[in-house]
C-alpha cells in the first residue's frame, strides 16, 4: 500500500544521491542544481512552480503540509494547488511520499497509528485538517481508486451504489440511474449491464479496477484521487483506464500517483515531481517532460536518476 | 560481477539423501493421517454395527438342557471362559464327557451362550447363561411359533400363543387360530388404548393446568390483598370439608372463617370475586375431570378382558392383556421382508415415541427434541454474543496489555473443565437469575421454583458460555483476515467505521464466523457433564413446546441424548438389555450432530459462494 513505500528509511535514496554529489562535486549558487544530499540531511528546499499553475482555477489547495510517521518525517512543507477539471500527476522515485500525500488528501492516513501532520489542505476553500472537520463528510466529497483493485464482496450493482447506500439512499430509481451513469462513465456499462447482480469478484482485473472507478465517481466527487491505478494491469487494460481518465475531465478533477512516466506524459495536464518527501518541480506536463527547469527533473524523467 | 559457480560443485554435495528429499517426513505425515482416519472409521463402524443391529429381529432359539429345562430366547452373545476344576466334579458323567471334550478342543476353555429369555414376571430374570455342554444332543431348535411380545410392562415375553380369551370365555384354541384372532383384535384394542392414553395425558393434563392456573390467580389475589395466612388456612379447610366432609365439619370450618373475618380481616369485594371465580373454575375443572374418568372407564371396559394365553418354553401358561401388547412378532416365521418391516417399525417407534420401562424400551423422542432445542438455543445465544465481543476486541479496543490479558483469559476459558461451567450455571443462572425471576414474575407459585431450578434455557445459556471462546477466537481470526484494502475502500467512499464493519467486514468474515458457530455447535451438542447440573433429567415427557399456554416453556427440565446414554449405560436395572440401546442411542446422537453440522456447513457454503470469485 501507499504508506509502505514511504515507511522505508530513505537510506537507499540517500546512497543514490551521494553518487550524484560526487559526479557534481562543486554545486555553485548560480546554477539551479539541487544538492540532494543536503535535502536528505533536512535542509529546506524551495519548490520550482511554473507560473502556468497559478493561472488555473484551483480545486485543492495544499498549504505547507508536513507529515510524520512517528519520528520519521515523510512529507516536508509541501505547498501546491491542484487545478480544477484537469488531471494532475504526482511522479517521483519510490518512497518519495507521493502516495502519502495522496492519502493525506482524504485523510486515510488517520487510520494509521502514530501519524502527525502540520499545515493544512483546502478542498474548494474548506479546510481538511481543521479542528472540527467531519472526516466522513469530507471523504464523501472525494473519490479514491487504489493501486490494487478492491471491489467489495457484493454484487456489481451494490458496489457502484455503495456510497449512496451508506448515505441511506433507498430510492430504486435514483440508484439505478446512478449505477448506469457511473458504469457508463467508467466505460464498463456495456460489459456488465446483463450481470449487474452477480458478484463483483467474478470480473477480470481490469474490469474490477474500472468498477472501482465507477464506484469512486458514483457520488459525484469534487476530486478523484488515483493511487497508481494501472500498476497491476496489463497494457490493454491500462489503455482503457487512461482513455477513461481523459473522458472524466473536465467534469472531474483528478489527482493521480503514477510510476509510469509515459502514463504521466500521455494523460496528465500537470505534473509534480517529488523527491524525499519534498515537492521539487511542478508545472504543465509538456513543460516538465520537454523543458524542465531543474536538471534533477530532467534526469528523472529521462531515466538517468538512480 | 561475480563469476557463476560451476554447476558441478553444487551437485557434488548431492541433494540426493533420503532425508533431504523429505520422503520420510511425508511417510510420517501420511501415517499420522492414516491412523487418525482409521480410528474415526473404527469408531463409526463399531457404533454403526452395534447400534444398527439392536432392532433386527434375530431367530428365537429353543434350547433343552441336561437338567431337563427348556429355554426360549434370542442369542445375545457367545463366549468362552476358563472353568474352575470343581465344575467338572458336580456334573453327571455324560455331561462331564461333553464338557471335557469341549475343553480339550478349545485349549481348556468352555463355551457358553447368553440367552435373552425375558419373561421377567415369571422367572425374575431377563437373561440366562447356558453352557454349551449342558445342551442335549439335538436340543437346539428354532420353533416355528416362537413369538416375541413387546409389552408396556415387565419387558419382553417369549412364548407360543395357545389360547384366546374374551371376557373369561375361550374363543380360539390352537396356535394358528389364536394368532389369527390376535391379529384381528390387536389393532382395534391398540387404537382404544391410544385413545385412553391421550385422555389420560392430554385431557387430564389440560384440566390440571386449568386448576393450577385458577389456584395461581387466587394466590396472586391473596398476595395483592395481603390476606393473612390464618384466613387462607381456615378457608382451605372449608374447601376440603365441602369436598367430602360431613355437614358438621362444614359448619365448623365456616365458623372458623367467620371468626377470623370478625377478628379484623375483612376481604374486599374484589377478593371475594376472585374467590368466587376460583370456586367456579375449580368446580368446572372437577366436573371435567370426572367426565374424563368416566370416558377412560368406558374405554377400559371395552379393552379389558381380551387376553392371549401364551405358553412359555417350560410349559407355563401366562395370560397377557392384548391392549398392553405393543408388538407381537412371530420372528421365526418371518422372511427377510417381514423382518425388515419389524426393524423399521422399531426404528420409527424409537424416533417418535416416549420412553418406557426405565428408558430401556420405547422411543427417545423427548431426548431428540431436547438435544436439538438446546443446541439451537445455545447457538442463537452464543453467536451474536461472541461476535459482538470479538468485534469489540478486534475493531474498537486499543491494543495494549489489558486487551492481551482479556484475550489470554478468553482462550483459557476454553480449557476450563465443562463441569465447572455446570456449577457456575447452577449457582448463577438457577439460583441467582432464576430465583430473581421467580420472585418478580412467578411469586404466586413459590415455594415451587419456576426458573429457579435447572431447565432448558439455563442449560442452553450454560453451554453458550462454555462455547463462547470458540466463537470469539474464530470470529477474531475471520475479522483479521478481511483485507485492509477493503476497509480503506469503504472509508474512502465516506463510510463510517460502523458502516464499514456492517457492510464490508462482517459479510466478508461471515464464513469464518459460521465456522466458529459450527465448531461451537459440535462442541455444545456433545457436552453432557454440565447438563446434569442445570436441567437434563432421566425422564421428562413434557416437552418445552406444547399446546398449553404460554406454549413455550424454557423453564422445563428436558431430556438429552448424551445424558440418556449415560443413564442407559449406568443407571439401568436391566443393563444387558440396555447395552444395545446405548449403542443405538449413540448412533442416533452422532447422526443428529452430523445433521446439524451438515446444515450449518451448507449455509456456510451458500455464503461463501456469494463471495467467491477470481482473486489474482
Amino acid at each position: 500500500m501507499g504508506h509502505a513505500d514511504v515507511a522505508k528509511p530513505p537510506s537507499l535514496n540517500a546512497s543514490t544521491t551521494e553518487t550524484k554529489m560526487f559526479s557534481n562535486p562543486t554545486p555553485s549558487q548560480s546554477e539551479i542544481r539541487l544538492d540532494l544530499a543536503a535535502i536528505a540531511a533536512g535542509e529546506p528546499v524551495e519548490a520550482v512552480i511554473h507560473e502556468e499553475v497559478a493561472s488555473e482555477e484551483s480545486i485543492l489547495e495544499i498549504d505547507r503540509f508536513a507529515l510524520h510517521y512517528g519520528s520519521f518525517k515523510a512529507l516536508h512543507d509541501i505547498s501546491m494547488s491542484v487545478p480544477k477539471g484537469k488531471i494532475t500527476a504526482l511522479i517521483g522515485p519510490s518512497g518519495c511520499g507521493k502516495s502519502t500525500l495522496l492519502r493525506s488528501v482524504n485523510r486515510l492516513n488517520d487510520l494509521i497509528d502514530g501519524v502527525r501532520v502540520d499545515g493544512d489542505m483546502r478542498l474548494s476553500g474548506d479546510s481538511i485538517y481543521g479542528r472540527d472537520v467531519d472526516v466522513i463528510e469530507l471523504r464523501k466529497r472525494m473519490g479514491m481508486v487504489f493501486q490494487k483493485s478492491n471491489p467489495f464482496p457484493m454484487s456489481i450493482y451494490e458496489n457502484v451504489v455503495y456510497a449512496l447506500r451508506i448515505d441511506g439512499q433507498r430510492n430504486r430509481r435514483v440508484l439505478d440511474e446512478v449505477c448506469e451513469r457511473s458504469l457508463r462513465a467508467a466505460a464498463l456499462w456495456d460489459e456488465v449491464k446483463d450481470r449487474l447482480h452477480e458478484s463483483a469478484l467474478g470480473m477480470s482485473g481490469g474490469q474490477q479496477q474500472r468498477l472501482c472507478i465507477a464506484r469512486a465517481v458514483a457520488a459525484e466527487p469534487e476530486v478523484l484521487l488515483m493511487d497508481e491505478p494501472c500498476s497491476a494491469l496489463d497494457p490493454i487494460a491500462t489503455q482503457k483506464i487512461e482513455e477513461l481518465m481523459d473522458s472524466l475531465v473536465p467534469h472531474y478533477s483528478v489527482l493521480i500517483v503514477t510510476h509510469n512516466m509515459q502514463q504521466a506524459a500521455r494523460s496528465s495536464h500537470y505534473t509534480a515531481y517529488m523527491v524525499l518527501g519534498r515537492l521539487i518541480e511542478y508545472g504543465p506536463t509538456q513543460r516538465i517532460f520537454q523543458n524542465p527547469k531543474l536538471p534533477e527533473t530532467e534526469d528523472y524523467i529521462t531515466g538517468r536518476f538512480g | 560481477m561475480v563469476e557463476p559457480r560451476p554447476r558441478t560443485a553444487r551437485a557434488a554435495h548431492g541433494g540426493g539423501t533420503l532425508l533431504s528429499a523429505g520422503e520420510p517426513v511425508v511417510w510420517l505425515m501420511a501415517a499420522g493421517l492414516g491412523l487418525a482416519l482409521a480410528m474415526i472409521a473404527g469408531l463409526l463402524a463399531m457404533i454403526l454395527w452395534n447400534g444398527g443391529a439392536t432392532f433386527w429381529p434375530r431367530a428365537l432359539v429353543e434350547v433343552s438342557t441336561s437338567d431337563g429345562r427348556v429355554h426360549l430366547g434370542e442369542v445375545s452373545r457367545h463366549e468362552r471362559y476358563r472353568p474352575t476344576p470343581e465344575i467338572y466334579a458336580r456334573l453327571d458323567p455324560e455331561v462331564r464327557d461333553r464338557a471335557e471334550h469341549d475343553a480339550a478342543a478349545h485349549e481348556g476353555t468352555l463355551g457358553r451362550t447368553l440367552l435373552r429369555t425375558a419373561n421377567y414376571d415369571l422367572t425374575g430374570t431377563h437373561f440366562t447363561w447356558i453352557d454349551d455342554f449342558e445342551i442335549e444332543e439335538g436340543g437346539r431348535s428354532e420353533p416355528e411359533w416362537g413369538v416375541t411380545i413387546e409389552r408396556l410392562e415387565w419387558g419382553r415375553f417369549y412364548g407360543t400363543p395357545t389360547r384366546a380369551v374374551e371376557q373369561g370365555r375361550t374363543v380360539a384354541e390352537g396356535t394358528e387360530d389364536t394368532w389369527a384372532w390376535f391379529e384381528e383384535v390387536h389393532p382395534r384394542l391398540r387404537s382404544l388404548w391410544r385413545q385412553k392414553r391421550s385422555l389420560e395425558t392430554h385431557d387430564v393434563g389440560r384440566v390440571n393446568h386449568e386448576l393450577e392456573s385458577a389456584r395461581l390467580e387466587l394466590r396472586e389475589a391473596e398476595l395483592r390483598e395481603g390476606v393473612p395466612p390464618e384466613w387462607i388456612g381456615a378457608w382451605g379447610e372449608l374447601q376440603r370439608a365441602r369436598q367430602g366432609g360431613s355437614a358438621e365439619e362444614i359448619a365448623d370450618a365456616e365458623a372458623r372463617v367467620d371468626r377470623i373475618e370478625n377478628a379484623g380481616f375483612v376481604p374486599t369485594q374484589a377478593f371475594r370475586e376472585a374467590v368466587a371465580e376460583f370456586e367456579s373454575r375449580e368446580a368446572a375443572g372437577r366436573e371435567r375431570f370426572a367426565e374424563i374418568v368416566g370416558e377412560v372407564e368406558s374405554l377400559s371396559q371395552r379393552m379389558d378382558g381380551f387376553e392371549v394365553v401364551m405358553r412359555t418354553a417350560d410349559g407355563t401358561e401366562a395370560p397377557l392383556e392384548v391392549a398392553d401388547i405393543v408388538r407381537a412378532i412371530p420372528q421365526n416365521r418371518l422372511g427377510i421382508v417381514g423382518r425388515l418391516g419389524v426393524y423399521l417399525s422399531r426404528w420409527i417407534e424409537f424416533l417418535v415415541d416416549d420412553p418406557r420401562e426405565a428408558n430401556s424400551e420405547g422411543g427417545v423422542f423427548p431426548a431428540i427434541f431436547g438435544t436439538v432445542a438446546m443446541t439451537l438455543i445455545m447457538t442463537i445465544a452464543v453467536v451474536p454474543f461472541g461476535v459482538l465481543a470479538a468485534l469489540y476486541l478486534r475493531e474498537y479496543a486499543k491494543a495494549g496489555p489489558m486487551i492481551s490479558a482479556v484475550r489470554i483469559a478468553v482462550n483459557n476459558l476454553a480449557g476450563v473443565p465443562s463441569i465447572v461451567f455446570g456449577v457456575f450455571g447452577l449457582g448463577f443462572f438457577c439460583y441467582v437469575v432464576g430465583a430473581s425471576i421467580d420472585e418478580l414474575l412467578f411469586e404466586a407459585k413459590l415455594p415451587n421454583p419456576t426458573y429457579g431450578k435447572g431447565g432448558l434455557l439455563w442449560a442452553s445459556l450454560t453451554l453458550a458460555l462454555l462455547t463462547l471462546p470458540v466463537v470469539i477466537v474464530a470470529t477474531e481470526e475471520a475479522l483479521a483476515a478481511v483485507p485492509r484494502s477493503m476497509r480503506e475502500g469503504s472509508y474512502a467512499c465516506g463510510a463510517s467505521k460502523w458502516q464499514t464493519i456492517r457492510r464490508i467486514v462482517l459479510p466478508r468474515a461471515m464464513p469464518g464466523i459460521m465456522t466458529g458457530a459450527i465448531l461451537a455447535m459440535a462442541r455444545g451438542a456433545g457436552e453432557v457433564a454440565p447438563l446434569m447440573l442445570v436441567g437434563a433429567v432421566k425422564l421428562a415427557p413434557e416437552l418445552a413446546v406444547d399446546a398449553t399456554a404460554p406454549y413455550v416453556h424454557p423453564d422445563r427440565s428436558f431430556m438429552h441424548l448424551g445424558f440418556h446414554i449415560y443413564d442407559l449405560g449406568f443407571q439401568s436395572q436391566n443393563s444387558e438389555a440396555a447395552k444395545p440401546m446405548v449403542f443405538t442411542t449413540t448412533l442416533l446422537l452422532i447422526i443428529l450432530i452430523m445433521l446439524l453440522n451438515v446444515i450449518a456447513v451448507w449455509l456456510r457454503t451458500r455464503l461463501r459462494r456469494r463471495f467467491a470469485g477470481s482473486q489474482f
